[in-house]
């Protein structure tokens, strides 16, 4: 299985703020009865986007200045809450393509690496400056260079990092693990066979 | 020998390095269920691949279910496809599904130890955060994405790092009225809900040693909560006689064999660990949440903090969770209105837990403005609370007694809030929307503090409610 080798993504930026932000509030609960992920893109932040419709207020979500961004930023611990994938799927069907935090929640993280959808750190003074960047200039190109570590918008370049195992997996092609694990198949049947439970 | 337990499964269950690092670590025992495992099933079929090891492949549906309506066709269609696809999906490749009709069905964290499928020194995997649950027997479990239980299913196998080992002990003898669930959340509240990421949690010291594998359980499951993949306890005699005549169980002249191989994977006495942390368990009183998220958490006598007084990292998040909550800071938790209190999930659902405050509220009513349901964790634990007449204790009192679900520990089922009603849970998550309404408001605590919420309509002190000494 060929996977295309992600070393670099470019796209618009949107700034979503907040700590903690956890996988119920990426897609609530109620959104995830489904057999497949096809459809879970526009319930994405279903309820922060109406909560804040009801206050007369637009969710960045919701803003048409920001509408196509294929880049989001947020604040610290990322994606914490439920090991459900639907929380980084509703994302890509959204249309996000990579992440910027200043933190992220450890499964969350290993979902959307498998995904090809790349989590990169910033601080959070950075993380902020972008979003100015972005604010002042919905339409401006924030680029992540995942093997320099940087990202860069506006001619301004900021530190970016990620752990050198996902950076490894995203741009050698070897994000999704599923082909170096069915390689390994004889080992596996090896290994089955020394652990007298797996006979039962 | 100086390794820990979770060096030592780690070890039997290492297949291979893979070219970025990780380990090609074999999963002996796949639980899936009805949520994160359609989507798997799909991958699979895409890829031509089929489930490797079947046999070590266990089905259970309880997150959609309905707790009263439970005959089929589900008047929710999406709820009725999701177990028709489980059903449909295990039959074709011969993997087990303990099934609505089967009397066996339940929360997939207590039907697996139930059933004696969750044994010391194995590894086991579920697209499910609260995986951990199982590590109370001294397995290492993994909650995984539906893309790894994609792997599991057509390998058996996960690509993952291994984890630093953090040793937690507690110390010493709970005061009456405190119980597992004011240990974790003590302990989250203490490490706070990052506190773990990178590590597994290792739990030990007297006040473990002395609780029950229904305890274990309780704390255990909330690793997560606390940022830790995977927490567990090293196996012992409770452990083994927990599991002793449980259908899955080894028997026999194999059960003795497997004593011996379970004993040998607890950690030795001089074992290394990354970090070590003591608590004293005099000074755990019962914990509630006042937040929105599980590190968010007070004794009952404490007030409501300040975000003044809350460190600066921290300070948004009180902010935010105040205003959700609609709590002042500086404000008793004691006295705080509640609508519904629930009693049960993967946390607290089992039979102690419904045993436990059936002792104390034999007898009470619950308050008119609060609804009030209990939902055992599963059919077994349904059907063993209603021969030992607990089921009629809870009725009397005005407690809904309902079928075997998670219910509204998430409101993928009917059970949901509604409004910004507040709930009183001795479930595992309050995050915002967590209960099925956006803005409703869950506090979590142990089922005894549950049982006293319902039965004054506030969030009160049990000790004092039921005059616990
Ligand atoms: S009871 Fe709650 S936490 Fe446990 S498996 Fe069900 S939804 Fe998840």
């Amino acid at each position: 299985m060929a996977l295309e080798k992600i070393t670099q993504v470019t796209g618009r930026g949107v700034f979503v703020p907040g700590d903690d932000i956890d996988t119920d509030r990426i897609i609530p609960a109620r959104f995830m009865k489904c057999v497949t992920f096809d459809g879970l893109g526009e319930f994405t932040f279903a309820d922060a986007r109406s909560a804040t419709k009801e206050e007369g207020k637009t969710h960045p979500l919701d803003d048409t200045r920001f509408a196509g961004a294929s880049i989001l930023l947020s604040g610290s611990n990322f994606g914490c809450g439920s090991s459900r994938e639907h929380a980084p799927q509703a994302l890509y069907r959204f249309g996000f393509r990579a992440i910027i935090a200043e933190s992220f929640a450890e499964i969350f993280f290993g979902n959307s690496t498998t995904l090809g959808m790349p989590c990169v750190v910033m601080t959070s003074d950075d993380i902020r400056a972008l979003a100015g960047i972005i604010e002042s200039d919905p339409a401006a190109l924030v680029t992540i260079d995942l093997l320099e570590g940087k990202v860069s918008a506006a001619d301004m370049d900021f530190a970016a990092s990620l752990p050198d195992h996902a950076k490894e997996a995203l741009v050698s092609g070897r994000w999704d693990a599923i082909a170096d694990l069915l390689e390994g198949l004889d080992d596996v049947r090896a290994r089955a066979a020394t652990l007298p439970y797996m006979a039962a | 020998m100086s390794q820990t337990l979770l060096d030592k499964v780690w070890e039997a269950h290492t297949v291979r390095t893979l070219p970025n690092g990780s380990t090609q670590l074999l999963i002996g025992t796949h639980l899936i269920h009805e949520v994160t495992s359609p989507q798997a099933f799909g991958m699979l079929r895409d890829l031509g691949l089929k489930v490797l090891y079947p046999g070590r492949t266990f089905a259970t549906v309880d997150h959609i279910v309905p707790t009263d309506e439970r005959e089929e066709p589900f008047s929710d269609s999406l709820a009725d496809d999701m177990i028709k696809a489980l059903r449909k999906n295990c039959a074709e490749s011969g993997v087990k599904f303990f099934d609505l009709p089967s009397g066996q069905q339940g929360i997939v964290h207590i039907v697996g130890p139930e059933q004696g499928i969750t044994q010391p020194g194995t590894t086991i995997a579920c697209g499910d955060s609260h995986t951990s649950t199982h590590g109370a027997f001294g397995a290492i479990a993994f909650g995984i994405g539906t893309s790894q239980v994609r792997d599991v299913l057509a390998t058996q196998t996960m690509a993952i790092r291994k984890p630093k080992v953090r040793r937690i002990n507690v110390n010493g003898k709970l005061s009456p009225g405190v119980y597992a669930k004011d240990v974790i959340l003590h302990i989250i509240r203490q490490l706070g809900v990052n506190g773990g990421l990178g590590y597994a949690y290792e739990y030990g010291g007297t006040t473990f040693d002395a609780f029950t594998q229904e305890e274990r359980m309780t704390v255990c499951n909330m690793s997560i909560e606390g940022g830790a993949r995977v927490g567990y306890v090293n196996p012992d005699e409770t452990t083994f006689a927990y599991l002793k005549g449980r259908p899955y169980a080894p028997k026999g002249a194999e059960w003795d064999a497997a004593v011996a191989r379970w004993k040998s994977f607890a950690s030795d006495p001089d074992a290394a660990y990354d970090d070590i942390i003591t608590y004293n368990a005099e000074d755990i009183a019962p914990t509630v949440t006042w937040g929105i998220n599980p590190g968010q958490a007070i004794f009952i006598g404490e007030n409501v903090p300040l975000p003044a007084n809350v460190p600066e990292k921290d300070r948004a998040t009180a902010e935010e969770a105040l205003a959700h909550m609609l709590l002042k800071g500086g404000q008793p938790i004691k006295g705080t209105k509640v609508d519904v209190a629930f009693l049960g999930s993967c946390t607290n659902g089992r039979l102690s837990d419904l045993t436990e405050v059936a002792k104390h509220i034999k007898g009470r009513k619950v308050h008119s403005g609060v609804k009030a349901i209990v939902v055992p964790g599963s059919q077994g634990v349904a059907a063993l609370a209603e021969s030992m007449g607990l089921a009629a204790i809870f009725k009397d009192a005005g407690f809904e007694w309902r079928g075997a679900g998670c219910s509204m520990c998430l409101g993928m089922n009917p059970d949901k809030l509604v409004g910004d009603q507040l709930c009183a849970s001795s479930s595992n998550r309050n995050f915002k929307g967590r209960q099925g309404s956006p803005t409703g408001r869950t506090v979590l605590m142990s089922p005894l503090m549950v049982a006293a919420a319902a039965v004054t309509g506030e969030i009160s002190d049990a000790r004092e409610v039921f005059e616990v000494k």
